[in-house]
């Protein structure tokens, strides 16, 4: 190959990469990937077959508290009805601007409770709070998630896309380092996923239990050394609504079964 | 102290004397092991299921021990002959008093 020759061949071979290095993240954008994909055959059972999937029993445990009545003699059933109508659907708009102010699913559930129900608010994590969030996402399972940018949640959203790409921690990391850039690369032997949220809660068997998308990204937080946000926190709010965003079109798998 | 929880039996029901049918049992339960510690450094107690039974028309085809080593929400996988018409009862006993039981009917034709 001659010299002029050679210049053509290598600056046709960066074109290329860089077209194929466009096709890919443009694919990876258009068409997000769920978790589930990257799974083995035994888990991806474990998740469909309602008889194998643990987390089927705090979706039960959520339909005894629907309706069972607070303080003021008032249930969710007593506003909503029955769940299956009238929540179908709903977990595919979290997090909602609600009167102004951003609101996840389970801050929502806490928000009726206080102000509808009399009651205390749940504490995250607990049982309680986990039955509740898993029966009212179960009732959107397989709808796609339905965020879209709109004025109300327009600074939000920028925030939590700020969370996202901001680098963060000892390991001085940001989401997007691993979940857009790497994904579907490994660490530590594992898949990264692209970090969609679209089965929460879910139950991990890592953690041997059901837990929240606030708990799954505190736990990302701590490994890389980096103060986690509360939960509960408008930072955390935030974060959710720009990942369900990114995620959106994607069906719901909640109650979902994670590694 | 006693407790229980949620179960769950997965069977088919009925089947062909004589063929093999596939039985899957669950129990919610955290099975905490015993070796873990709180943040505070204390030692949380052991709290599992120890013994899983199940019989069928009152004969006992099926037990297995559990021990600190097996996960939360124990899932048991088993089969067994469907020899005649009846019911099928399943027990879950551990520690602190905890019990639970389920059954599930069989025709057998």
């Amino acid at each position: 190959m001659s010299k002029p020759q050679f210049l053509w061949f290598l600056a046709a071979t960066m074109i290329l990469n860089s077209a194929t290095l466009l096709a890919a993240s443009d694919s990876s954008k258009s068409k997000p990937q769920s978790s589930y994909e990257l799974m083995s055959s035994e888990n991806k059972a474990m998740q469909d077959d309602p008889s194998l999937n643990p987390a089927m029993f705090w979706v039960g445990d959520g339909e005894v508290l629907w309706n069972k009545p607070e303080k003021n003699n008032q249930s969710c059933a007593s506003c909503h009805g029955d769940a299956k109508k009238s929540m179908r659907g709903i977990a595919t708009a979290f997090p909602k601007m609600m009167k102004g102010k951003l609101q996840t699913l389970e801050g929502q559930i806490n928000q009726c409770r206080v102000s509808a129900q009399g009651a205390s608010a749940l504490a995250y994590e607990s049982k309680d709070l986990l039955s509740l969030t898993a029966y009212i996402a179960y009732q959107s399972k397989g709808m796609p998630i339905a965020i879209k940018e709109t004025p109300e949640n327009k600074s939000a959203m920028q925030k939590g896309r700020q969370s996202f790409y901001q680098r963060m921690g000892q390991l001085n990391l940001s989401c997007a380092q691993c979940h857009e850039d790497r994904a579907g690369l490994k660490l530590g032997g594992s898949p990264i996923p692209q970090g969609h949220p679209n089965a929460y809660p879910i139950y991990r068997l890592e953690w041997q239990t059901l837990g929240s998308l606030q708990r799954r990204l505190r736990n990302c937080m701590s490994g890389v050394r980096a103060q986690q946000y509360e939960y509960g926190s408008p930072e955390m709010a935030q974060l959710e609504l720009f990942l369900a965003w990114r995620a959106r079109g994607l069906p719901l798998e909640s109650p979902g079964v994670r590694p | 102290m006693s407790k229980t929880s949620r179960t769950s039996i997965t069977m088919p029901s009925s089947a062909k004397k004589g063929s093999i049918i596939e039985i899957r049992a669950i129990a919610q339960h955290d099975m905490e092991s015993g070796f873990r510690y709180t943040e505070s450094g204390k030692l949380i107690p052991r709290d599992i299921i120890r013994v899983f039974t199940c019989t069928y028309n009152d004969v006992e085809i099926f037990k297995a021990d559990f021990y600190s080593g097996i996960g939360a929400n124990p899932l048991i996988i088993f089969t067994t002959i469907a020899t005649e018409t009846g019911v099928l009862e399943f027990k879950w006993s551990g520690d602190n008093g905890y019990e639970a039981v389920n059954q599930a009917n069989i025709t057998v034709s």
